[in-house]
């Protein structure tokens, strides 16, 4: 569940064309809470507005985070925002952190990074660096000008291959993926098709090798029901009818039920609920298949019901 | 911003894990924290925090105050652990993170819904079961004891066979944090068979299915820790899931039984029982203490803890700072607990704390629906320890509710 603070904008950098990055501290001074690679910040903009930005900072430094801004013009104006309004000394607030995209144990990892999806990869690279694992970054972008951080990375040497698209084309997944690799975790970020390729890539793969995030809803298919069903708040203790055309958010807030919410698409993991009876629907791009297997959490944003009813713990 | 040049901190050659402060630690804790924010004790060569606000920002600086050198008297970068380290308790960032999360998870209070049911009962009917026996009763091994040896092993999936051994392994273990006195003397004879029965039970074929133990080597499975983690995870819940709420739970029914009114209060407002445990694990502090090591030259209240020094954290001494605490030795189900340190803070913050809540929880309200009064009923009897503020005895009389 998220509490939102104010930090303040210390540092704004263009760290490639169209990507900024954003340097954050508490105003007065006060440790950051702690973060590990994976994790991601909600940024609420005055617009209203909250975005997802994945921590790309340093987390031995407890003073600032760090996020990285791609200019997404078919966006729905948060990164605009970022980019031609946010200034340093502007305060902005931000909830979490938050991570459900954790760097798991091993001796080898492959890092696949397309666009700005290097940006939660950044810090697993230095982490895996420290703890002397085996890694490779393969990142790739549409052309080196718009690839963020390549200068950070340029100290690591041949562990990392950078492939711009307009000098060396689309990443290679047969090459990389093509032979399964048990006891490496493949890591992946970046646009949907290319998680979507990557994935079709590591079938194969032992179970549980591969782990991706994504910024961008998963696309789902049609809703279990097209029916209405019933949602009983506990705490509250009172029902409610959710028709086929409004969330359960929707409808538990107009019930004067507050829950936290943020991204409306099931990406962001802010109104993440329990499920105390009842079957959820679940529609969201967090819960893996063993998660949406037990059925005690959904996030309600998206998530609907697959029972007449379902009892959550508002 | 002035800075002016460090001064040596004041020196104490008081022994804190001596049997006089064990048996009563408050007033060494008020000297301490009158002394100054950073006192170094000469008989030991380690500095020592007592205060509130100190012990509070070391243990959230991670970065400056590290584990992974054991968070006891000895120094792992210069001595080998008397086993292999844990790897929650003694390890830092990086290595910390996924056993740690494979566990916040596990212990999360969502995860530990599913107990509450089976736990309220197993209250019930032991309550019942005592007080059908009669009205005087020691309540260390009656319910302190009694209650999570029932409940915990069976949540964690440890067999029924063997399960005498978990407390005197706790015992040994925290005594082990302190220096070789003779209480680490007294329990090193059975050292070799407690330790190999903990290890047992910590394979995955010794674990029934279902519980805490199965789900670390289901998370194993998945690859969120390593096969090689998975029995020491299992180990860590063994090792720091016991003793403690033993004696947390023993410390709340002596201060209930030392304050009628409190208990009163309790009946009435039933709900107040989580504010009442965690009030008192701050009033007690059943973990009194825990180490540290300066990663670097930390600067800490004017004075400076050179790297590679040992600092011992008075979580007790910080729950009583009248610097941060009104009336800090009144145990008063009226004041708001939060913020004590009694599960420590940070990224080491007790993992295990919503398994103790929703235990006490269980055992008080079972009791306060059954018991109109609770009072000291003999002679008490402390347990020493070097880390732990246990409690050997504690006789009771209670008056049951019509």
């Amino acid at each position: 569940m998220g509490r939102t603070v104010r930090l303040r904008v210390t540092a704004k950098e263009r760290v490639a064309d169209d990507v900024v990055a954003l340097t954050l501290a508490d105003p007065t001074g006060d440790r950051l809470p702690d973060w590990t690679p994976g994790a991601h910040l909600d940024l609420v903009l005055p617009t209203g507005l909250t975005r997802q930005y994945s921590l790309c900072g340093d987390r031995f430094d407890p003073s600032r985070y760090r996020v990285g801004v791609l200019r997404e013009p078919d966006g729905r104006g948060g990164s605009a925002y970022v980019h031609d309004e946010l200034r340093v000394g502007d305060e902005v607030g931000v909830g979490g952190p938050r991570n459900h995209f954790p760097l798991v144990p091993s001796q080898r990892y492959l890092f696949l990074a397309g666009g700005i999806g290097i940006t939660p990869l950044l810090p697993m690279v230095h982490q895996a660096d420290l703890l002397g694992a085996d890694w490779t970054l393969v990142y790739g972008g549409r052309r080196r000008g718009s690839m963020a951080f390549l200068g950070e990375l340029a100290g690591y040497g041949d562990r990392v291959h950078v492939v711009p698209q307009d000098e060396q084309g689309l990443l290679d997944l047969p090459h990389w993926l093509g032979t399964p690799r048990p006891g490496t975790r493949v890591y992946c970020c970046g646009p949907g098709p290319l998680l979507d390729a990557v994935g079709a890539a590591c079938a194969s793969w032992p179970a549980h090798s591969l782990r991706t995030e994504r910024f961008v809803a998963r696309e789902q298919p049609a809703p279990a029901r097209s029916t209405p069903f019933d949602v009983r708040l506990a705490r509250s203790g009172t029902t409610v009818t959710v028709a086929p055309d409004r969330s359960v958010l929707e409808v538990v807030r107009e019930a004067g039920v507050d829950v936290l919410s943020s991204c409306r698409q099931g990406t962001c993991g802010t109104c993440g609920t329990d499920v105390l009876e009842g079957l959820p629907d679940h529609r969201d791009s967090i819960l893996d298949d063993a998660e949406r297997e037990a059925g005690d959490c959904m996030y309600i944003c998206v998530s609907r019901a697959r029972s007449d009813h379902l009892v959550l713990d508002l | 911003m002035t800075t002016t040049a460090p001064a040596p901190p004041p020196v104490s050659d008081a022994d804190p894990f001596g049997p006089e402060v064990l048996e009563d630690p408050l007033p060494f804790h008020a000297a301490l924290r009158e002394a100054g924010p950073v006192v170094r004790l000469s008989r030991y060569g380690v500095y020592a925090m007592g205060r509130y606000a100190e012990v509070h920002a070391a243990l959230r600086d991670w970065q400056g105050f590290e584990s992974g050198a054991g968070v006891g008297l000895s120094n792992f970068r210069t001595e080998a652990p008397w086993r292999p380290p844990s790897l929650l308790l003694e390890a830092d960032p990086p290595r910390h993170d996924a056993p740690r999360r494979v566990l916040v998870d596990l212990l999360s209070p969502r995860a530990l819904r599913r107990l509450r049911e089976r736990w309220t009962a197993a209250a019930e009917d032991l309550v019942d079961r005592l007080l059908a026996e009669g009205d005087e009763f020691d309540a260390v091994p009656a319910l302190a004891e009694a209650y999570p040896l029932r409940v915990f092993p069976d949540a964690v999936g440890v067999s029924p066979e063997g399960r005498e051994n978990l407390l005197p392994y706790g015992e040994f273990l925290f005594n082990a944090f302190g220096p070789h006195n003779d209480l680490v003397a007294e329990g090193a004879p059975r050292l070799p068979e407690l330790s190999a029965w903990v290890n047992a039970q910590c394979q995955r074929d010794s674990l029934a299915d279902g519980g805490f133990g199965a789900g670390i080597w289901a998370a194993a499975d998945r690859g969120e820790i390593t096969h090689e983690q998975a029995p020491l995870v299992v180990r860590s819940l063994l090792s720091a899931g016991v003793d403690t709420t033993v004696h947390g739970l023993a410390a709340t029914l002596h201060a209930f039984a030392t304050h009628p009114d409190q208990w009163r209060r309790l009946r009435a407002r039933p709900e107040l029982v989580r504010v009442a445990f965690d009030e008192a694990v701050r009033w007690a502090s059943p973990v009194q203490t825990f180490f540290r090591t300066a990663t670097t030259d930390v600067r800490v209240g004017g004075t400076v803890i050179p790297h590679g020094e040992k600092i011992l954290m008075f979580l007790a001494a910080a729950n009583r700072d009248p610097r941060r605490w009104d009336d800090p030795d009144r145990f008063d189900l009226s004041r708001d607990p939060s913020g004590h340190v009694g599960f420590g803070f940070g990224i080491h913050h007790c993992v295990g704390q919503h398994v103790a809540r929703l235990e006490a929880e269980c055992l008080l309200t079972a009791l306060a629906a059954r018991v109109e009064a609770i009072e000291v009923a003999g002679a008490t009897r402390r347990l020493h320890n070097n880390t732990l503020r246990a409690w050997g005895s504690l006789p009771v009389r209670v008056r049951p509710a019509r």
